[in-house]
Parts: C-alpha cells; sequence; structure tokens
C-alpha cells in the first residue's frame, strides 16, 4: 500500500534530542536515524527515556533541544497532527480503541466516510469495504462489525495496526506490543511486522521481551538514563549485551542472600480459585523470611490472586491460612487486621491518594491508631511520618507534601511505609518496581530483603525478568491461572521460568522458539 | 487546606459585597426584624444542606431531599393531630424515619450497585407519589387552636426575640459536623473515598459502610429539616411542599465548594453558601425585582460565581507551573 518507495534518505532523523522536566534530565544527546523498511528495536528500562523519547515523536511532547528532520526536512517541534500527516503513527502499550464501538469504527474513528450531505452520515458500507482488506493483511479472524469489547487483547492490537496501516504509516511506532501476548499470538506480530517491513514501513519496537527484539530488529539502541549507552547492529544483536547494556551491571549482583534460612509457613493457599480462571485452583505456601517470586504473563492470574487473597475480589473457593490461623475476609480490612498487606500494581489509581500528603497516606490504613475519641492528632500523624520517612528515605521537603508530586519510587516507598507503621506478617508486593528509577529500585529490594530478615513472608509478583530472577528465594511461576511449576534458586533461569510461563515442557518451548525464528 | 480555606474566604468577601450593595439600596435589608427572618430561612436551609454537602463528598448526590419533607412533613402532623402522639416520640420517630430512608439510598448505592442519581431520583418520585396518597392530595395542618408550646418554642421560638432557634440549631449542627468532617476519623475516610474509593479500599477503608454513613446522615438530617419546615409552614399540601429544596442544598454545597466528582468540600463552605443563597433570595424581595426572577438570579449568580472560581483555580495553576 505505500507509495512512498520511491523514498531513499532517511526517513526519519533524531539530532541530538534532548529533555529536561524541571530537576529531571529524561533525554539528553539522543541521535537516531530510520530508514525506510527499516525495524529498530529501542530497549532499556523502565525510565530510562523511552517513553519521553516515543512521545517526542508522536509530537506530544517538545523536546527541550536538539532536531528532528522527516523526509530531510527540518522541525523544531512537531505537533500530533505533524506527526500523524508524516506518517508516524502509534500502537500503544494501553491500547487506545473505545470498546463501546464496533473494530470498523475504531479503525476510522473521526475519519468516517460519509453521506447525507448536511447530515453527514456514516457511510457504514464503505467503511467496511475500507476496513475488510486491512483486517485480511493482518491475519485477522474478526470482521470490521465485531464490538471491541468482545476481542482479545492481542486481537485489539492487530486493531490498532489496522489503524497505523489506514492512516497510511511509514513509521509504526509499538510500545511493548507483545507484554500481554501468548506465544502463538506473538510469533504471528512479527510476521506481521515483517509483513510491514517487506511493505517499506518501518517499525520502532519497543520491548522489554528481547528474544523478540532479537529476531525482528535490524538494529538495537539502548537507552539508559536518558542516554543511548548501545548501538547494536543486526551481527551484534543479543540478549546478554542488550542486557548488559539496559542495565549496566551484571544480573547477579541485584541478589542479596537471606540473613537465614526461611521459617515456618506463614500463608498457606490451599486450591484457591479466583473468578478470572474459576476452574483452576492455586496451592502455594509462603514461608516468614522468604521472599518468593510470582512470574507469568501479564494475564496469567497472578494480580487476580493477589486480589482474592487481599479480599478485594471474592474468592470463589479455597482456603487460606495465615500463622496457622484460618483466614476468613470479605473485605480488605479483614486481611489488614491479620497483618497480610497488599502493595498493588497501579500505585497512583490503587496504592495511594495522590491528593493526600505523604503524612495522611501513611496513616489511613491506621488512622484510627492516631485518634483520640475519633478526633484524628496531626501531630501524632505527622511523628510517624516522619519516622518512615527517614527509615525508608522518602525524598520529600515535608511530610505535608502531595503525593502526587513526588517521584515514582518515592511514591511507592510512601505505600511501604503505610504498611511498615503496622505489623506486618505477609506483604504482597505486585510489581513493585513498575515505573521507577533504578536507584529507587535498589532501595526497595533492600527494604523487601530487611523485611523478609525480619521475619516478613514476602510474595513479589513481577513481570520483570531480571527483577524475578534476581530478587527472589523461590520462584512460582503462573500460566493460565495455575502454578505451572515452583523453583528453588539453584534451578532459576530466563528459559525455565519463561518455559513455565508459556505453559510448556521444555522440549515443547524450544519447539516454538525454533518455529518463531523461522 | 489552605486551597479549601482560600475559597470560603472569597465565598465570605462576596457576601458580604452583596449584603453591603443591598444595605445601601435598601436600608431595610438591615432591619432586626429582616435580619432575624433571614437567619430562619438560612437554619431550615442550612441543616439539610449540611447533609447533601456529606453525600456530594462521597461523590453521590440527594434528589428526594424535598419529597421527603413533604411525606415526613405530613406523617408528623398525622402523628400529632390524628393520632395525638406526645410530640418527643413523633420527632424520634421521624428523624428516624429519615434516617432508614438515608439507608435504604446507601444500601441501594453501595449494595446494588446503582447510580446515586437514579436511586435518590426515584426516591424523589416515590416519596413524592406517597405522601399525595396519604393525604388524598389534601393539606394536612393543625387544626384552628391546637398549640405545642414546647415544640413550638424549640423549632420556631428565637432567644431574645430576635435569635431564631433554627438557627442556632444550625450553627450547633455545622460546628459538630464540621468537627465531624475535618477532624475525625470518619471524615478523612469520607474525603478518602470520595477521592479515590477503590485506594481507600486498598487501605482497608470499609466503603460500603462509608458511604450509606454519608446518606444515612444526611436522611437523618432531613428528618430533623422536615420537622423544623412543617412547623414553619404549620400547614403541608404534599403536592408542592419542599419542592426544589434539593436543589438549593445542591447549590450551596457546590457553591461552597463541594465538587459533584467527590472528595471535596467543607461545612463552612455549606454554611457560607446556604447564607448567600438567602441573602440573594432576600434582595429579591428587597429590591422589588418580580419574584417570578427569583431562580432566574439564583441560578446566575452560581453560575458567574463558578465561572469565577474556575478562573481563580486557573490562575493560580498557572501561577505554579511557572514556578
Amino acid at each position: 500500500m505505500t507509495a512512498n518507495a520511491a523514498a531513499t534518505g532517511p526517513l526519519l532523523d533524531l539530532i541530538d534530542i534532548g529533555k529536561t522536566y524541571p530537576g529531571v534530565v529524561a533525554l539528553s544527546g539522543v541521535n537516531l536515524s530510520v530508514a525506510p523498511g527499516e525495524i529498530i528495536g529501542l530497549v532499556g528500562e523502565n525510565g530510562a527515556g523511552k517513553s519521553t523519547l516515543m512521545k517526542i515523536l508522536g509530537g506530544v511532547v517538545a523536546p527541550s533541544e536538539g532536531t528532528i528532520r522527516i523526509d530531510g526536512a527540518e522541525r523544531a517541534a512537531m505537533s500530533v497532527a505533524d506527526a500523524t500527516k508524516a506518517g508516524i503513527a502509534f500502537v500503544h502499550q494501553e491500547l487506545n480503541l473505545f470498546d463501546n464501538l464496533d473494530v470498523a469504527a475504531n479503525v476510522f474513528i473521526g475519519r468516517e466516510p460519509r453521506y447525507g450531505g448536511l447530515l453527514q452520515l456514516v457511510d457504514t458500507k464503505a467503511l467496511h469495504e475500507k476496513v475488510t482488506p486491512l483486517l485480511r493483511r493482518l491475519g485477522a479472524d474478526f470482521g470490521p462489525a465485531t464490538p471491541v469489547a468482545n476481542l482479545s487483547l492481542a486481537q485489539r492490537q492487530l486493531v490498532e495496526i489496522a489503524k497505523a496501516l489506514s492512516l497510511d504509516a511509514r513509521l509504526v511506532i509499538m510500545d511493548e506490543p507483545t507484554s500481554s501476548l501468548t506465544a502463538s499470538e506473538t510469533a504471528r506480530l512479527l510476521g506481521v511486522i515483517a509483513d510491514l517491513k517487506a511493505n517499506n514501513v518501518s517499525v520502532i519496537f519497543i520491548s522489554h521481551r528481547l528474544q523478540e527484539v532479537e529476531r525482528c530488529a535490524d538494529r538495537v539502541m539502548v537507552l539508559r538514563d536518558g542516554k543511548v549507552v548501545g548501538r547494536l547492529e543486526r551481527g551484534q544483536i543479543q540478549h546478554d549485551s542488550m542486557i548488559r547494556l539496559m542495565i549496566g551491571r551484571d544480573l547477579k549482583s541485584l541478589y542479596i542472600p537471606p540473613a537465614a534460612p526461611p521459617r515456618e509457613t506463614a500463608l498457606d493457599l490451599a486450591e484457591v480459585r479466583t473468578t478470572a480462571f474459576p476452574g483452576q485452583t492455586v496451592t502455594l505456601a509462603l514461608r516468614a523470611g522468604e521472599i518468593l517470586g510470582l512470574a507469568g504473563l501479564v494475564g496469567s492470574g497472578r494480580t487476580e490472586l493477589a486480589r482474592a487473597i487481599f479480599g478485594i475480589d471474592r474468592r470463589l473457593g479455597g482456603r487460606i491460612t495465615l500463622s496457622g490461623q484460618s483466614l476468613e475476609i470479605t473485605e480488605p480490612r479483614d486481611a489488614i487486621n491479620r497483618g497480610l498487606y497488599l502493595i498493588p500494581e497501579d500505585r497512583k489509581q490503587c496504592g495511594l491518594l495522590l491528593d493526600f500528603s505523604v503524612s495522611e497516606n501513611i496513616s489511613l490504613a491506621n488512622l484510627p491508631a492516631y485518634a483520640r475519641a475519633t478526633i484524628v492528632q496531626g501531630d501524632a500523624e505527622d511523628r510517624n511520618a516522619e519516622r518512615q520517612k527517614t527509615k525508608l528515605n522518602i525524598k520529600v521537603p515535608s511530610v505535608a507534601t502531595q503525593t502526587s508530586s513526588l517521584s515514582g519510587g518515592n511514591q511507592q516507598k510512601v505505600v511501604l511505609g503505610k504498611w511498615l507503621s503496622m505489623s506486618p506478617k505477609v506483604i504482597i508486593f505486585d510489581e513493585p518496581t513498575r515505573g521507577i528509577d533504578v536507584g529507587a529500585k535498589g532501595e526497595i529490594y533492600e527494604l523487601m530483603r530487611g523485611l523478609a530478615d525480619s521475619g516478613v513472608a514476602i510474595l513479589m509478583i513481577s513481570s520483570d525478568m531480571e527483577e524475578v530472577i534476581g530478587v527472589s528465594d523461590r520462584i512460582a511461576v503462573m500460566h493460565e491461572g495455575r502454578i505451572s511449576g515452583l523453583l528453588e534458586r539453584g534451578e532459576f533461569s530466563e528459559d525455565r521460568v519463561l518455559q513455565l510461563a508459556v505453559g510448556k515442557s521444555p522440549q515443547e518451548a524450544a519447539a516454538i522458539k525454533m518455529m518463531m525464528g523461522a | 487546606m489552605p486551597a479549601m480555606f482560600k475559597k470560603d474566604l472569597s465565598l465570605l468577601v462576596l457576601i458580604l459585597v452583596v449584603g453591603t450593595v443591598v444595605a445601601i439600596i435598601n436600608p431595610r435589608f438591615l432591619s432586626p426584624i429582616n435580619i432575624s427572618n433571614t437567619a430562619n430561612l438560612i437554619g431550615l436551609f442550612g441543616m439539610f444542606s449540611i447533609g447533601m454537602g456529606f453525600v456530594i463528598i462521597t461523590g453521590g448526590i440527594e434528589l428526594s431531599v424535598g419529597s421527603i419533607f413533604a411525606l415526613l412533613g405530613v406523617i408528623f402532623i398525622d402523628l400529632l393531630v390524628t393520632y395525638e402522639m406526645s410530640w418527643p416520640l413523633a420527632v424520634v420517630l421521624i428523624i428516624l424515619g429519615g434516617t432508614v430512608m438515608g439507608w435504604l439510598h446507601g444500601f441501594l448505592v453501595t449494595k446494588a450497585k446503582l447510580q446515586p442519581f437514579v436511586v435518590t431520583l426515584c426516591g424523589l418520585l416515590i416519596y413524592r407519589g406517597i405522601a399525595r396518597y396519604y393525604t388524598e392530595d389534601g393539606t394536612a395542618g393543625f387544626e384552628f387552636g391546637m398549640n405545642f408550646p414546647a415544640l413550638e418554642w424549640v423549632t420556631t421560638g428565637r432567644a431574645f426575640g430576635v435569635i431564631p432557634h433554627s438557627f442556632i440549631v444550625f450553627i450547633l449542627l455545622a460546628i459538630v459536623m464540621g468537627i465531624v468532617l475535618h477532624k475525625s476519623v470518619f471524615g478523612r475516610y469520607l474525603f478518602a473515598v470520595g477521592k479515590n474509593e477503590e485506594a481507600a479500599r486498598y487501605s482497608g477503608i470499609r466503603t460500603d459502610r462509608i458511604i450509606t454513613a454519608a446518606y444515612v446522615i444526611s436522611g437523618a438530617l432531613c428528618g430533623l429539616s422536615a420537622i423544623y419546615l412543617a412547623m414553619y409552614t404549620r400547614s403541608i399540601s404534599p403536592a408542592s411542599h419542599g419542592n426544589f429544596y434539593e436543589l438549593y442544598a445542591i447549590a450551596a454545597a457546590v457553591l461552597g465548594g463541594c465538587s459533584l466528582r467527590g472528595g471535596e468540600g467543607s461545612v463552612l463552605g455549606v454554611v457560607l453558601g446556604t447564607i448567600l443563597l438567602q441573602v440573594l433570595q432576600n434582595l429579591v424581595n428587597l429590591l422589588g425585582i418580580p419574584s417570578s426572577l427569583n431562580f432566574a438570579v439564583i441560578g446566575g449568580v452560581i453560575l458567574i460565581g463558578v465561572l469565577a472560581d474556575q478562573q481563580l483555580v486557573r490562575r493560580r495553576q498557572a501561577r505554579l507551573a511557572k514556578k
């Protein structure tokens, strides 16, 4: 479909791009040139500056310095409309689809073919005629009239890509496109990317899944702390080299060994069933003093398990025992009263009240303890918040500061401070370092180990392979709602975790890998 | 909350400005009898507006207020007149009735997961209908010569002949509810639930109970107000008694800084909002503006007030962003 094959020079040139937010250098000195039909892998840890770079490309934020050239023409600043006109399209990590509309309506939203003069009626027939070939090209197994609400995540992604194609995109930027896909869906997506390349469409592929980057990228750019720390050409793109550049240190250094061997079982799950996978049961024992990593793909039911244990969702069945006594939960308060705490995945929506101060957030779960005759004593709250601030090294001018103004790492420490002001027996961390910079990550890991050593049992849900392998004493892997394997520290390897996460035996997984590589 | 305080302050300034203007044009505004009457109305409308503030802070709304006044009002008069019940018992029963209605609304909102607007809209229709059926659309009132001296002293009496007891009760209520909202554990939970129910739940707050409690408080205050209003009007025609009163309460709460999105508001704000509304009512009367324009004036002033406030907030944010 692209008639732009005539273009010879680079499609896009970024020269010395930098972006500074008050107090933070998000990007500096980034150079990137994208040729037509080229697939660029962009890797880097959370907070490395990938999303800032993408926002600049999409015209959402303006760079503080540097030049953008599109087809050789210089642009000081680019608006969203400019980016679209230049043929830059996004497939976002959080899909931007209207799930109350059907596929065709989503693909052509705002650009619907119309008829009926002033009435501006949507020409559904013409719309479907335009969308159908796009879907066929992507190998979609659904039609233009399917409601988006009925589609799986992988199918929704295809809708986004169809939208990009319908815009005659010459550069498609995919942000973590495979993070929620199954192995076969991923293989199909990589096929679509190869097809785009064959049609001279360029792709910037941002992913934590290094195997996939390895398979599809022509070149890889590695970002760390806002700077380009490495560029790899086709022959050099290897998993280990990328990891080394990304984290700038060895994987092993993350692990802090426990001070003492784990003690008695603290939390015992027996045949627990959740609403996400009613047909599956989870049986798992968590010991005091250990960090048990819970790995698995997004959508494997880990967060739902945590929510059911903590009482956010109703548990469909099974027994939970905490410190030898059965745990009857109808709401989070029941779990909290027994010393079982959850640090949720979505910090801003669930973990914190962003409009509340640091102090108010820390006292919220245990407010009656700071009250006399039900009147809250502000100074008692502040004293405790100050203690947590010192203990956890929360970087904030005052405990009266609104938490919305804190960085991700400091916000997470506030959530932690809330629970550490009480008496934890079991803490479930759901993606404890998502969106947190590297330095603060290390601090969080140290705090987790310190807690474990003091006798707290820690269940750490994480999709970050480095984190799971680097921090856990044992790893339980979930696949489609059940525990597909339990690994002791000596057995840890990325391959092993991944095999269990996709629910395959080692042989099957190797076969899938070969098939996908082909 | 300094931002909140600033809002209250600007509302106070607005009240003083409007008051001064009215006083200059028509000095009768400051006559003891006018002030006393206005204070009485402020008391009557303020009591249930505080309850509305609580509900709005949870992110909800209570539309059935006016209909509750009609229903509880006719029942109250019936209890005293037909059943010759002792008045303290009747008062307790009526407040209890309001409490039960509030609890029912809270239950439907939190357990049946219905939208507050829908629940209380149905309440508005149902209670009004029952009130009219109950009296066969007739007017309920005290028979000639019937007197309840103690009850009348409590409700319509005036201390030193000028300070209406309704106003005193309202101020006492405002102080108590102000402490509950701004100082107590429950108040903090209320703001937390209104701001972000999900995060509140993750912190172990029993959000359903907190939300239900807000409707219960509102219902109880409506019960109390129903008695005061019944004693003020002395006769109730159930088709019109209390019509639109919920809108006065919503207006007072919004003027006073309650956000309909929940999580924001103050009792002082609601008090000042109520005062401003009654001063405006008074203005319409005293300045000889046709009373048919009553609502239009109030609506216009609220609109201008909210617009100006929005502008101030935006300017403050711009100033913060510049820093």
